[in-house]
């Protein structure tokens, strides 16, 4: 954590009109610069009236808010928003402007001078994976996904450090939607920005967020840790109840295979005896043997296919599922329990590194 | 039965009654929309004012044109001046309703986009809202030109009435011919009118053409 966050709530509270209860009652929060910090609870906890507050979309009732060292509260709301990336579920563009005029709608209201404006509208509608062809085009001709990424490419122009995200990505269909998150966790990683974002999906959250903030009803904060912490120690039986079943599966999911331990398992290579194969099987107690040639895997063959043939004249079988450095733990697991030789079989580039087992991706998560 | 040569020997007479029909329209449009915008304004700014506002416009929309002709006879005269506050009279309902509509029909998610890039209220009035509003307006100003082209022929009864001149006299000297004259070209005028607003609303709107 730096010295300064980037956003600090101080007991700040919203008590909308005609109610008593407070939607949010005195949270205080401390988001770091670069953070990735998920909002999440259950409906009526007050995540999406948090975010709304620290750009002003609604007025705290009390509390202090500060945005990058400044009081957010004594400047000019319309001020304010502009150096704040702002992006909504419903997307809202703007339908009778083009998507090039969209994605230049603060830098239009910063009054940069047009040419700066089209190169920065060319650079951000590659960033987020568009077509350069679709520019000139209206929000109502693209699809859901595609008008999700012009609204993260508005929210970026201005190149503010703050993006504040209030459920963006729940309104595409679940495979758009992973791809979405995916390639945003690619972009966070890349550009820097301090992100705040609002979902109900628990999932999304630990996915997605640096830190994870766990609200109540009425803006309680029951816990705000990593993904990693909260799923090893939930505060309280609240947070257990909202993490729901297969912590343990969740914890896997946030942690790469290349952290764990991985061994040689039974290999050999092509140009070895099928002695040394049969005593390697036997070593490792299995009846198949992965074949090598150099760090190049091709495959494995069944101790009944050993004959008097050399290595190199057998046809191994490529094993089902091969997992890169940056898989997750939860897709070793299983990679184990649907392969045949019961293990995950880890590869970068073609090149072979090693197998995880069960045990040792169960030594993770209880070490 | 259709005496054609009479539409040659009244050419001159047609023209006059064409800049007269396409007068007592544009006119009274023209100060209905002037009015409604006010109207709206006030509305927009005090939405208790929205009830008042329609039921009174309401109320002079019901008034037959006929009985608001006469009326009026008595405190302007029987001249122009009587037809077009009549016939603005009747455009004031359709406006104020349309352009309200227009303004109340932008989408919320739109205008927090709005607010959340930084556009001040002013900017945001007149840069995304009245913009997305176009199409229903000018759908308004549309229905109210339409209305007022066929009301126009009522105010014959002021010695004026456009093509509702012919129609009339038509109707009187019992000449068919006549009748029909002024009853096709009130139509024509009707739909040209019409179709000059679809294209106005097109060129204004390029955004909306692939969905409505």
């Amino acid at each position: 954590m730096p010295d300064q966050p980037m956003i600090r709530l101080q007991d700040v509270s919203k008590v909308f009109p005609g109610t008593t209860a407070p939607a949010v009652d005195r949270l205080s929060l401390d988001v770091g610069e670069g953070e990735f910090v998920t909002l999440v609870g259950p409906s009526g906890c007050g995540k999406t009236t948090t975010l709304k507050m620290i750009n002003r979309i609604i007025e705290p009732t009390s509390g202090r808010i500060e945005v990058a060292g400044r009081d957010a509260l004594s400047v000019e709301p319309h001020e304010l928003r502009r150096s704040i990336g702002y992006v909504i579920q419903q997307i809202g563009l703007f339908p009778h402007r083009t998507i090039a005029q969209n994605v230049a709608t603060v830098p239009d209201l910063l009054g940069w001078d047009e040419r700066r404006i089209e190169e920065r509208v060319r650079e951000l509608v590659r960033t987020v994976g568009l077509d350069e062809d679709m520019l000139d085009r209206y929000p109502s001709e693209l699809s859901g996904g595609q008008q999700q990424r012009v609204g993260v490419a508005r929210a970026l122009a201005a190149d503010p450090p703050v993006l504040l995200m209030d459920e963006p990505f729940g309104a595409v269909d679940p495979i758009v939607r992973g791809r979405l998150q995916d390639e945003f966790l690619d972009l966070h990683s890349r550009l820097g920005k301090t992100v705040v974002f609002v979902t109900h999906d628990i999932d999304e959250a630990l996915h997605l967020g640096t830190r994870v903030a766990i609200l109540n009803i009425g803006g309680l904060l029951e816990q705000y840790d990593t993904p990693e912490a909260i799923l090893a120690t939930p505060a309280n039986e609240f947070v257990e109840d909202f993490l729901g079943g297969e912590r343990g599966l969740k914890r896997l999911a946030l942690r790469p295979v290349s952290g764990a331990d991985m061994t040689r398992g039974p290999v050999v290579d092509v140009r070895d005896s099928i002695e040394t194969a049969r005593a390697t099987m036997a070593e490792h107690g299995v009846d198949w043997v992965g074949l090598l040639d150099g760090e190049l895997l091709l495959g494995w063959v069944d101790a009944s296919e050993l004959d008097s043939v050399p290595l190199a004249g057998l046809a191994p079988k490529p094993f089902a599922v091969s997992l890169s450095p940056s898989s997750s733990l939860r897709q070793a697991v299983d990679a184990v329990v649907t392969s045949h030789a019961r293990v995950a079989v880890v590869v970068e580039e073609g090149r072979y590194l090693g197998m995880v087992g069960l045990e040792s991706i169960a030594e993770e998560i209880t070490e | 039965m259709i005496d054609w040569g009479w539409i040659g020997r009244n050419a001159d007479q047609i023209i006059d009654r064409t800049w007269e029909h396409l007068f007592l329209t544009l006119v009274p449009v023209a100060i209905g929309i002037v009015i409604s915008l006010g109207l709206t304004a006030v509305v927009l700014r005090w939405r208790r004012a929205f009830g008042p506002i329609t039921v009174t416009a309401g109320i002079l929309y019901t008034i037959p044109s006929l009985a608001l002709f006469a009326a009026l006879i008595p405190v302007v005269g029987l001249n122009a001046t009587n037809a077009i506050i009549a016939l603005t009279s009747y455009t004031l309902l359709i406006l104020v309703r349309n352009f309200v509509a227009g303004i109340d029909g932008v989408p919320a998610a739109m205008l927090e986009a709005a607010d959340g890039m930084g556009y001040t209220r002013s900017a945001r009035f007149w840069r995304m809202e009245v913009p997305l509003a176009l199409p229903v307006i000018i759908a308004g100003i549309r229905i109210a030109t339409i209305t007022t082209v066929g009301l126009v022929t009522v105010s014959v009864v002021l010695g004026l009435g456009g093509y509702g001149f012919f129609i009339y006299r038509g109707f009187q000297a019992r000449q068919i011919t006549q009748t029909l004259v002024g009853l096709v070209l009130s139509i024509v005028l009707a739909t040209i009118l019409d179709f000059l607003f679809v294209a106005l609303q097109r060129w204004l709107t390029p955004w909306s053409r692939e969905r409505r």
